[in-house]
């Protein structure tokens, strides 16, 4: 059995223009221990994805619409909310972009890693504070015992991302879903947490959802790969499919728009020309119809439904074995 | 080979800083630190460099938004390091700049085509009819329709904010842009149209850059030539190509092995740089990367090396790279 299957997730959102839905029918499989990497442009969902499977979404507006979040055998997005919290931070971390949001200015860092492994009861109270300096250490954060009476913002934002990886790592969770934990951050530091999350991964033999915009991140971290395009899957695949025999005209236009170490100086890079549909008018058809070079008429009006390329490897476009 | 359109020379931008702990003791920070370098007419200068390491502060000394507290700064032959504000007028038409978040810099309540007018306005250029041909010719040029002129810049997509940004900046026909992080804030597939914009107006219009980014493969991409920076000086210096192929400098080769590559069959075995970027109020002494250094010796905390040329157009500042005698 997988660790994670989301099957056809619907996430809507109420708003002063009526009912959006922000994610449209999203279905992957997280394995144990695997990396699964979540890729799209800014708005076509992956965030709202996240917080979805965490339901952690903006309450009263955002609601979970249809499919299901079997996580371990339960269904998440039928649980109450009890329930949902003791899967929460103890099953499930997470890990946002700007670390500032994971953590409360006003309490030390020691109070706050020591939270939830009380709240888990994950260890003895005595041992608390303990447990918290040795998982800064292993986060490789200096002096932690120091550390511990400091609040976040004495700390470099290298260095409070570390201390939000600990905190979503406190109680050993078996998923981590890192949403962008690296785009704020300066490449080396990039690095460094990357090489983090990877070391932690092997050691706790725990899955990640790496959710980012980069093309070399996912490269780099990931085995599955969920390219996202306006609330629907567009390809998915293992991170060789995508690469290298990508299907899809979006990710085939994506691969060809970043400019790369080793290609000649102002050569002309690909583009996707135009924009993404916004949520309020998307095309009865095909989503990315409005941007594709190869749509054609009957685009516009049917709906791509996800067809199998090869063994784990799906794409949803109606012209896909023409191109 | 023409003469340099700009000549920056040893410049330095060093902020005093008021609060601290140490009282006695007034403290600065040295956000731009001994930097030199040349743009010619038509080419990119990349700056590359992690935050905080002072890329924009030497673009707002070029623009001269600050004045520099050392060093000179010299345009097309004059030298503007301290011109005052009334002579430096007509210099407010050469150099132009670019932001990452164009919202910043246009003003929300005045149509595009207001916005895109005003310079012409400001520096007493055209009449209204002349103006508002001008300003459907510059949408065209960055590829906006030219009904854009009557809508106003929230109702735009930021790629397309980036556009008419980059229309008023050439707007009065600059000599020199400063583009800083003009693309850091957009998806790829926006990225790579403005991208291709900014070098056919270069093309176009025989325009300068100064190209800054804290993505290399960008910087790469766009520049003829491109610069290191690390807390506040430049370390490393090489024609595009060569960077990248030959970097020398111990830091230009971390941030190298650090950037991800969109290619699964490269996974890197990376050597990942230790430590936080110092801060500039107290930087380490001698080399300033000697903290994080894979290769620092004893002498790399005491004596800071200075920018020497290896080949060419290739230059770096580490002591190892520096030749005897
Ligand atoms: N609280 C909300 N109310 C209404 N719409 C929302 C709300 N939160 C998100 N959305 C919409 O849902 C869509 C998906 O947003 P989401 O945050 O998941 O994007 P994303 O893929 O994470 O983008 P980014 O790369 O910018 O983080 C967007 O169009 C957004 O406007
Ligand atoms: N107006 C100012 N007054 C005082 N200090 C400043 C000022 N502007 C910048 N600094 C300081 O100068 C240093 C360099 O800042 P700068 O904004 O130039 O960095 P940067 O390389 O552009 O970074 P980023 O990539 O984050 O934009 C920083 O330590 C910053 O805090
Ligand atoms: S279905 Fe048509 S418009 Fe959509 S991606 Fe395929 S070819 Fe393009
Ligand atoms: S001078 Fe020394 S510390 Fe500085 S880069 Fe060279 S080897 Fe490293
Ligand atoms: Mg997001
Ligand atoms: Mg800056």
């Amino acid at each position: 059995m997988a660790l994670l299957e989301v099957d056809q997730l619907i996430t809507e959102f109420a708003t002063d223009e009526g009912l959006v839905r922000a994610v449209d029918g999203v279905s992957f499989t997280v394995e144990a221990g695997a990396t699964l990497g979540i890729v799209g442009e800014s708005g076509c969902g992956k965030s709202v994805t996240a917080l979805s499977i965490m339901r952690l979404l903006p309450q009263p507006m955002g609601r979970i619409a249809g499919g299901s979040l079997r996580f371990q055998g339960t269904d998440l997005a039928r649980l109450d909310i009890p329930a949902m919290q003791k899967i929460r931070g103890r099953r499930i971390g997470m890990v946002f972009q700007e670390p500032m949001t994971a953590l409360n200015p006003v309490h030390t860092i020691g109070r706050q890693l020591t939270e939830g492994m009380l709240l888990h009861k994950v260890c003895e109270p005595a041992n608390a504070l303990r447990a918290a300096a040795d998982m800064l250490d292993r986060v490789g954060i200096p002096s932690p015992d120091l550390r511990l009476g400091e609040y976040p913002h004495q700390l470099s934002g290298g260095m409070r991302q570390r201390v939000v990886i600990a905190m979503a790592l406190a109680c050993e969770p078996d998923l981590l879903i890192a949403d962008e934990p690296t785009t704020a951050l300066d490449v080396t530091i990039q690095a460094q947490i990357l090489e983090l999350i990877a070391d932690l991964q092997k050691r706790m033999g725990m899955a990640v959802i790496m959710i980012t915009h980069d093309l070399g991140v996912i490269a780099e971290t990931c085995e599955q790969v969920v390219v996202m395009y306006a609330g629907k899957v567009a390809e998915q695949g293992s991170v060789f499919d995508i690469f290298d025999r990508p299907a899809h005209p979006y990710t085939r236009g994506l691969l060809a728009s970043i400019p790369r170490l080793e290609t000649e100086a102002k050569s002309r890079l690909g583009v996707i020309e135009g924009m993404v549909p916004g949520l309020r008018d998307l095309p009865l058809g095909c989503r990315f119809e409005n941007r594709c070079t190869f749509a054609v008429d009957r685009c516009r009006e049917q709906l791509p439904a996800p067809e199998q390329v090869a063994a784990g490897h799906a794409v949803s476009c109606l012209r896909w074995q023409e191109l | 080979m023409s003469a340099p359109l700009l000549e920056v020379s040893n410049l330095q931008m060093h902020f005093p800083v008021r609060e601290g702990l140490f009282l006695r003791a007034r403290a600065f920070n040295r956000a731009v630190d001994g930097v030199s370098f040349t743009i010619n007419p038509g080419e990119t200068l990349g700056l590359v460099g992690e935050s905080g390491c002072g890329k924009s502060t030497l673009g707002r000394c070029i623009t001269r938004l600050y004045t520099p507290t050392g060093g000179s700064i010299r345009f097309a032959g004059e030298d503007i390091t301290h011109m005052r504000p009334r002579t430096l007028r007509p210099l407010r038409q050469d150099i132009q700049m670019i932001f990452q978040d164009p919202m910043e810099s246009l003003n929300a309540r005045h149509t595009v085509g207001d916005i895109l007018e005003e310079p012409f306005i400001v520096h007493r250029i055209g009449d209204r009819v002349w103006r508002r041909k001008r300003v459907a010719e510059l949408l065209n040029i960055v590829g906006l329709p030219a009904r854009s002129a009557t809508r106003f810049p929230f109702e735009f997509s930021g790629g397309q904010r980036q556009r008419i940004g980059i229309a008023r900046a050439i707007a009065l026909n600059p000599r020199l842009v400063i583009c800083d992080e003009p693309v850091s804030a957009l998806d790829v597939s926006i990225q790579s149209q403005i991208l291709n914009l900014l070098v056919d107006l270069q093309r176009e219009f025989n325009l300068a850059y100064l190209f800054i980014a804290h993505d290399l493969a960008v910087v790469k991409h766009v520049s003829d030539r491109v610069a290191i920076m690390y807390l506040g000086k430049i370390v490393e210096t090489a024609p595009s190509e060569t960077l990248y192929r030959e970097a020398s400098h111990p830091y230009t080769q971390s941030l190298i092995s650090a950037i991800p590559v969109p290619d699964p069959h490269r996974k890197a075995q990376r050597d990942v740089l230790r430590g936080d970027v110092p801060s500039p109020i107290n930087p380490p002494t001698g080399c300033s990367f000697h903290p994080r250094c894979p290769r620092a010796e004893p002498r790399c905390s005491e004596a800071e090396p200075g920018l020497a040329p290896l080949t060419g157009n290739h230059a770096a500042a580490c002591h190892l790279l520096a030749r005897s005698g």
